[in-house]
């Protein structure tokens, strides 16, 4: 057993379980890229959506339901609820992954966010343009696609990268279900070796490696198109 | 004769003589003042003082440095080069060892304490009452108890002309009534000397008259010695005792009002003077 | 009908380890603010200031704390800390502190950003009325500044309510906990989890509804809103939390 007294930074362990420890960095980053990518398009339809007269207000209730609940809960619950595999036509049973469940929650959880973010944009385009487009008969998916959300878009595109960020460090979350990315590799290799200084203090350390520099680049990013 | 033909008069002593020559006699003293924002000489090597009691006047098209005369005195600013003197002491710099260093916040607070301003924009507090304006500095600066300094700021509503306002909020007072109590809340820790920054500029025509009858009131009532930096000619030719025409920094003419706006001898002030009439200030 | 009485009857038998859990939730999130608002506030003020070390002070603490999640935080706390000092902290006290140090992270970026936003020539007049600094942070600064930070307040409060749910995993039975321990006692995965999502989802409009009063007497403070305008019922028009662009996460 873990005696308890203080001790000194193994450097041999912490060179040892990098590799494991890399390797949880990557299904964080493997999870980051595609929740997001959920985020981002499902967000939009959420918008797009919002705007209609009744399903418009039950989505907005949903959404911000899903806001004021925790995400760790959400990600708990849908594991719980979902069967080990599914039944699909042709394929057969598909095994519902922890990993699956985790990435999907974790995207609709922020496009919760993410459409409340595409709104202030498409509230920011101004009137003009929707008469504009209505005076040359375009039809309602050319007004949205090439009038609307070119414009909506490109301002929030630093407010979206805010959430790139937000979703990098809450990918932690997914410890809860056993997704094997950084934290759960990291407390797997320290409780099994009693070291946990270095294995946590590791997570910390390489979680500001990646977000420190993306916070940097978002404000560069920030500043270039607030500018416009 | 002329008085223009004796070369003393050069350097134009102002009414009552009360112009100090050096560091010792004057209450405000600019010695070889610079200050430069960047590449831009605002002031250039500026000396003249003024004497205790004494109302002075700043003209100038804009850009000319006035404003950061009055700034430098408030420690807004601070100094490039030279040296400023309060009442004989150090004011821009403060003894060190033998020497002297440019002033810190320590020394600067004992300084300006006898020193108030009023503002262009006015800069009324608005998360205070207008009582709580005027009574916030004397008490947690002077010291003054809460209820002596509250009773102090309805006397100076009264004097400005707003005793029925002591309660409202600054933002439910017009341009005007900010600026008045504004010079109470300047007023309100007694100052000796009184800088006035453009105090009608912010104004709609309507409301300036006010403002400076208060101001008039002030200088027939009271001994404080004032900067003023102001458009309104016929107000600085009724209070002040010197009017100082600046121009790129340096004084182009300085003499007692009547001289300056009724004879002006530099074609800078002339031209200045012929403008300010035109714009219908 | 027959669902609704079942329903009904679990609620009668669980409601009270519910309230149990929910209590430590607001708990938490009570002392998690508190620590968070203390934190924002020095770290906050020192990153308005001019002298470069507290500045860069406040640089390396929003930094790191905003770069790592709570729940890292958290089991850094709770399993490298002992390893290194030989002292264990409470969960609960560990849990808070966690808390406390994220948000107090954004808090910090939040207040430094209001607190520049004072207009300059508010500075100089009280320059001019001789105010110390001191004094001028508590009378003129930081009271004008108020009303900016609160919004933003309001959605990092919510944000550490939510966070809070990761204390189940160092043995805390906040409402996340319980709700987990009805599912495996009972077996109801559905019901267990949505009564712990509606007293999330309640104990955010209370939060929500709070800030928002502290919202409108700081704009009457300052003159923006008239006292009485909009009414009570004006607070209650629809929530959007976390849409603030950027600070809400």
């Amino acid at each position: 057993m873990n005696d308890s007294a203080p001790m000194i930074w193994d450097f041999e362990f912490t060179f040892d379980v990098m590799p494991s420890l890399l390797g949880g960095l990557w299904v964080t980053v493997q999870l980051t890229l595609i929740g997001y990518t959920i985020a981002l398009v499902l967000g939009l339809l959420i918008a797009i959506v919002r705007r209609a007269p009744v399903i418009g207000a039950i989505v907005h209730f949903v959404m911000e339901f899903i806001r004021t609940t925790p995400l760790i809960i959400q990600v708990v619950f849908v594991f719980f609820l979902l069967p080990a595999s599914l039944n699909v036509p042709l394929l057969g049973p598909v095994p519902i992954t922890a990993f699956t469940v985790g990435v999907t929650v974790l995207g609709i959880h922020y496009a919760a966010y993410t459409a409340e973010v595409y709104r202030s944009g498409i509230e920011g385009v101004a009137q003009g343009q929707w008469e504009a487009a209505r005076a040359l008969s375009l039809p309602t998916g050319r007004t949205w696609g090439a009038v609307v959300l070119p414009q909506a878009i490109r301002k929030v595109i630093p407010a979206l990268g805010n959430y790139l960020i937000a979703m990098f460090k809450d990918t932690p979350l997914l410890f809860a279900i056993g997704v094997a990315e950084l934290l759960t590799r990291a407390q797997r290799v320290g409780s099994e070796s009693f070291r946990m200084t270095e294995a946590m203090t590791m997570v910390g350390f390489l979680f500001l490696v990646v977000s420190i520099p993306s916070a940097i680049l978002i404000r560069r990013l920030e500043k270039r198109y607030v500018a416009v | 004769m002329s008085p223009s033909d004796t070369p003393e008069n050069t350097t134009a002593p102002g009414v009552d003589g009360v112009v100090a020559e050096n560091a010792e006699d004057g209450l405000i003293v600019f010695d070889k003042v610079v200050k430069r924002f960047g590449d831009l000489t605002v002031l250039d090597h500026l000396d003249f003082s003024v004497a205790p009691g004494e109302r002075v006047t700043l003209i100038g098209p804009s850009g000319s440095g006035k404003t950061t005369i009055l700034r430098l005195l408030m420690t807004l600013e601070k100094v490039t080069e030279g040296r400023i003197w309060v009442d004989g002491e150090p004011f821009s710099h403060m003894p060190r060892g033998n020497g002297m260093a440019p002033a810190n916040e320590g020394y600067l607070r004992a300084r300006r304490k006898r020193i108030g301003m009023v503002f262009q924009q006015f800069n009324l507090f608005p998360n205070m009452s207008v009582r709580k304006n005027i009574m916030e500095a004397p008490v947690h600066v002077l010291g003054i108890g809460k209820d002596e300094a509250s009773q102090r700021a309805e006397e100076l509503l009264e004097l400005v002309g707003l005793g029925d306002k002591i309660d409202a909020h600054p933002t439910q007072l017009s341009g005007g009534q900010q600026q008045r109590v504004a010079i109470a809340r300047a007023l309100a820790m007694r100052p000796e000397i009184l800088l006035l920054d453009e105090v009608t500029s912010a104004l709609d025509p309507e409301l300036v008259a006010g403002v400076l009858d208060v101001l008039r009131e002030v200088a027939e009532t009271t001994d404080i010695t004032m900067l003023c930096v102001t458009h309104e000619m016929g107000f600085a030719r009724d209070v002040s005792h010197r009017v100082l025409m600046f121009d790129q920094g340096r004084i182009a003419e300085e003499g007692p009002p009547d001289q300056i706006f009724g004879d002006p001898r530099e074609e800078r002030t002339k031209s200045f003077l012929k403008s300010v009439l035109e714009n219908g200030h | 009908m027959e669902f609704l009485q079942w329903f009904l009857e679990f609620l009668q038998v669980q409601l009270p380890r519910y309230l149990d859990g929910a209590w430590i939730t607001i708990q938490l999130t009570f002392a998690g603010a508190v620590l968070a608002f203390v934190l924002a506030m020095v770290f906050g003020i020192m990153g308005s200031t001019r002298p470069w070390i507290l500045r860069a002070i406040t640089t390396v603490y929003v930094e790191v704390f905003r770069g790592i999640a709570a729940l890292v935080v958290m089991f850094w706390i709770v399993y490298a800390l002992p390893d290194m000092t030989g002292y264990e902290l409470d969960p609960m006290f560990a849990a808070i502190l966690a808390l406390g140090l994220n948000v107090g992270a954004y808090g910090a970026e939040v207040v430094r950003a209001a607190l520049n936003a004072v207009p300059k020539a508010q500075v100089e007049a009280t320059v001019a009325l001789n105010l110390s600094w001191f004094q001028r942070m508590r009378l003129v600064v930081v009271p004008q500044a108020w009303a900016q930070m609160l919004p933003t307040f309001g959605n990092l409060i919510i944000e550490l309510m939510k966070a809070s749910a990761v204390v189940y995993l160092v043995g805390i039975l906040d409402l996340t906990a319980v709700a987990r321990e009805v599912r495996s006692g009972t077996g109801e995965t559905l019901a267990a989890f949505a009564i712990a999502f509606v007293f999330y989802y309640l104990i955010a409009q209370v939060l929500i509804f709070g800030m928002r009063l502290l919202e409108r007497r700081a704009n009457v403070k300052l003159g923006r809103i008239p006292p009485s305008g909009g009414g009570l019922m004006g607070l209650l028009r629809p929530p959007s939390v976390g849409t603030r662009v950027g600070v809400a996460k």
